[in-house]
């Protein structure tokens, strides 16, 4: 049967995945292909992950019948509330599952890359929790516009490292973090923040990610009676909490899914990260997917006002997900993605992070026959971009 | 299309020790620096010729060759400048020359047009280091044989004896030491490489063996000259470049220190 869950033993879903590294990268991650899925069926891993979601992550998180924005587009809209996790995003769900991973395989020290932070600061936590070394590689751009959560890292005992090549952003964290990994090949551990690098990795946090759905199966029958939506919404970034929201659903192609990205000025602004749109295949940190890069092959900056959904690439999943149709993406601009922002937070009580507020701004451009349930995954909470919000209300006033 | 010349296997009949190959940055320090720098590498006592292709996301690399690499970016290199600065190269050069760079730019130029205008300049062999066994041998190793191009993998202190041989035997031109687990630049302990050096020399390898990464003076040169076949620098050769208004000039004083 064809599926789009599960990529094959190289790492492909359809032409995308595979594992692009340098023969110095290659005992690490061909130790953790042999033994992810080994160690992730282990009932003791089991037991761990699944006690730590819920006592510490706080997990199931609440599938919300949110009314009031409901009856705005006449159709159900529940809301997974993965902003109610600890530390404030889904990004927490994967942290936990490789953590226990990689004291399973005997390491030390973890690095990370971050680009908003909020996967740096999952790191950080969950490295305070085990007691483990944390070493978070970030834009150095990008330190000077998230100054508080790179002064949660610091609080948490992480070491923040300022990536200074490139553009100084995301994806040169994450080239800093592959380059550190080169350089520690033995004792580290990299936790990589989305469903993007080489083979196992996609798979791997799409996995951990998977919970989102799994709980939505569930809850949504408990509320409605039945476990399938019409509808799925989740903003991409590298695609971990789309992938996350999607994952139970992605066999079942009755759910139609959306994947909204990031279209920063407009598509056309050249000012944007709405990589399907933009982007042609190649390869970037590690495996084949698309990637938005000039016509020579290098790799170009995106824009988004969202620092999450600012990277240029996608995960293989979801370029698979692209190319077969099985998805749609969408995209929504920075203005869209602020004003859905308020509309939530005054319809419902709930400040999105700016990420999330993309997959909101989605629910105007489509088109439903009113009564039809539709599931959108709250990827993270607004806190950490009162910023943003603040010089947008100062422009209004 | 160029008929190939076995450049490189010619030049191991000849020379079994002490082959030097110099890894330089095409479009650095200058646009047009590169045929510069490459005819006075080969004047001044370079075996071969390993010529990058600037890459905005070098993940092998170290700072040093990774700012060449934005350099010559900023001055404006592309493959296609390059193929175009490199049409009659090989009426002044005879050494082996390999273009090494990253799949990206590669598969976005297209791979098999780039194998067909690398083999037509007269390139001899390439160097991509996030080409995996998998992907080489599926798709990309036909492409390769079908120009006639030598194909170098790399091999490291971790690599398994098992795939060592399997890395040997998809190679053609020589292998590819990396001294010590590491990115381009880092300064290694040589007492540490030995071992794996004798490890690698009694393996009986097809090809011979380059070490390359952290070769950066005379003694660390001979060091690996030792063990292996010859030596690849790269990093200390980019810095002597780095403020240099004489290619020419910097170069010849360059290789002067490491083979005199
Ligand atoms: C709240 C939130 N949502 C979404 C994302 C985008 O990442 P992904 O596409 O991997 O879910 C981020 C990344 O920082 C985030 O913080």
């Amino acid at each position: 049967m064809e599926t789009y869950t599960t990529p094959t033993d190289q790492g492909y879903y359809g032409e995308f995945g595979g594992a692009f590294i340098p023969e110095m990268l290659y005992p690490n991650v061909e130790e953790l292909r042999r033994k992810y899925l080994y160690i992730m069926s282990d009932p003791s891993f089991r037991d761990e992950f699944v006690a730590l979601l819920n006592d510490y992550v706080g997990r199931p998180t609440p599938l919300y019948l949110a009314q009031r924005l409901s009856s705005e587009h006449g159709v159900n809209i529940y809301l997974k509330r993965e902003d109610l996790c600890h530390t404030g995003a889904h990004k927490i769900n994967n942290t936990i599952g490789q953590i226990l991973l990689a004291q399973r395989l005997g390491k030390k020290r973890i690095i990370a890359e971050t680009g908003a932070g909020q996967h740096g600061v999952a790191t950080a936590t969950v490295c305070a929790l085990m007691n483990m070394e944390c070493i978070v590689y970030m834009g150095k751009k990008d330190i000077e516009r998230q100054a508080p959560n790179v002064a949660r890292m610091k609080m948490l005992g992480a070491k923040v490292v300022p990536a200074l090549s490139g553009s100084q952003t995301l994806k040169d964290a994450t080239n800093e973090a592959i380059r550190d990994w080169i350089n520690n090949p033995v004792d580290t551990h990299y936790i990589i923040g989305s469903v993007v690098g080489p083979h196992p990795y996609p798979d791997m946090v799409a996995r951990f990610q998977s919970v989102i759905s799994e709980e939505i199966r569930w809850q949504l029958k408990e509320h409605t009676g039945k476990e399938f939506p019409h509808y799925v919404i989740a903003c991409v970034g590298g695609g971990s909490n789309a992938a996350g929201a999607f994952y139970h659903f992605l066999d079942e192609t009755k759910v139609k899914l959306v994947a909204v990205e990031a279209a920063g000025h407009g598509i056309k602004t050249g000012m944007s990260a709405a990589t399907t749109q933009l982007g042609k295949p190649g390869v970037l940190h590690g495996s084949k997917s698309l990637v938005m890069q000039t016509e020579d092959g290098q790799v170009v900056e995106p824009h988004s006002i969202s620092a999450g959904l600012d990277y240029p690439g996608i995960g293989p999943l979801h370029a698979n997900l692209f190319k077969s149709g099985r998805a749609q993406f969408l995209s929504a601009t920075d203005s869209e993605a602020l004003a859905a922002a308020f509309d939530l937070a005054k319809l419902e009580g709930i400040i999105p992070a700016l990420e999330t507020a993309h997959a909101l701004a989605a629910l105007n451009q489509m088109r439903f026959t009113p009564g039809e349930t539709v599931v959108i995954c709250l990827s993270g909470r607004g806190d950490k971009d009162l910023a943003a919000y603040m010089k947008a209300m100062d422009e209004k006033v | 299309m160029m008929e190939n010349q076995n450049r490189l296997e010619k030049l191991f009949q000849k020379k079994k020790d002490h082959v030097l190959n110099v890894y330089c940055t095409a479009g650095f320090p200058r646009l047009d620096s590169t045929i510069d720098v490459m005819k006075s590498l080969e004047e001044n006592g370079a075996d071969i010729i390993e010529l990058g292709m600037p890459y905005s996301d070098p993940l092998a690399d170290g700072p040093v060759i990774q700012a060449s690499s934005m350099r010559a970016l900023r001055n404006g290199m592309t493959i296609k400048k390059l193929f175009a600065q490199l049409k009659d190269f090989r009426k002044s050069i005879s050494v082996p020359v390999l273009l090494m760079g990253y799949m990206n730019p590669v598969l976005q130029f297209g791979f098999e047009e780039f194998c067909k205008d690398a083999a037509a300049v007269g390139i001899d062999g390439l160097i991509i280091p996030d080409l995996p066994i998998y992907e080489f041998e599926n798709e990309y190793a036909t492409i390769i044989k079908k120009y006639n191009l030598d194909f170098i993998f790399l091999v490291t202190p971790e690599t398994e004896e098992k795939r060592i041989r399997r890395l040997d035997s998809l190679s053609s031109g020589f292998l590819y030491a990396v001294s010590s687990s590491s990115t381009t630049g880092k300064d290694k302990d040589f007492e540490s490489v030995k071992n794996y050096l004798y490890r690698l020399h009694d393996l009986n390898l097809k090809n011979p063996i380059l070490v390359g990464f952290g070769i950066k003076d005379k003694a660390s040169y001979e060091d690996a000259c030792q063990y292996a076949n010859g030596a690849i620098i790269g990093t200390a050769y980019i810095k002597s470049l780095e403020n240099s208004d004489d290619v020419q000039v910097s170069t010849q004083n360059f290789l002067k220190n490491i083979l005199n």
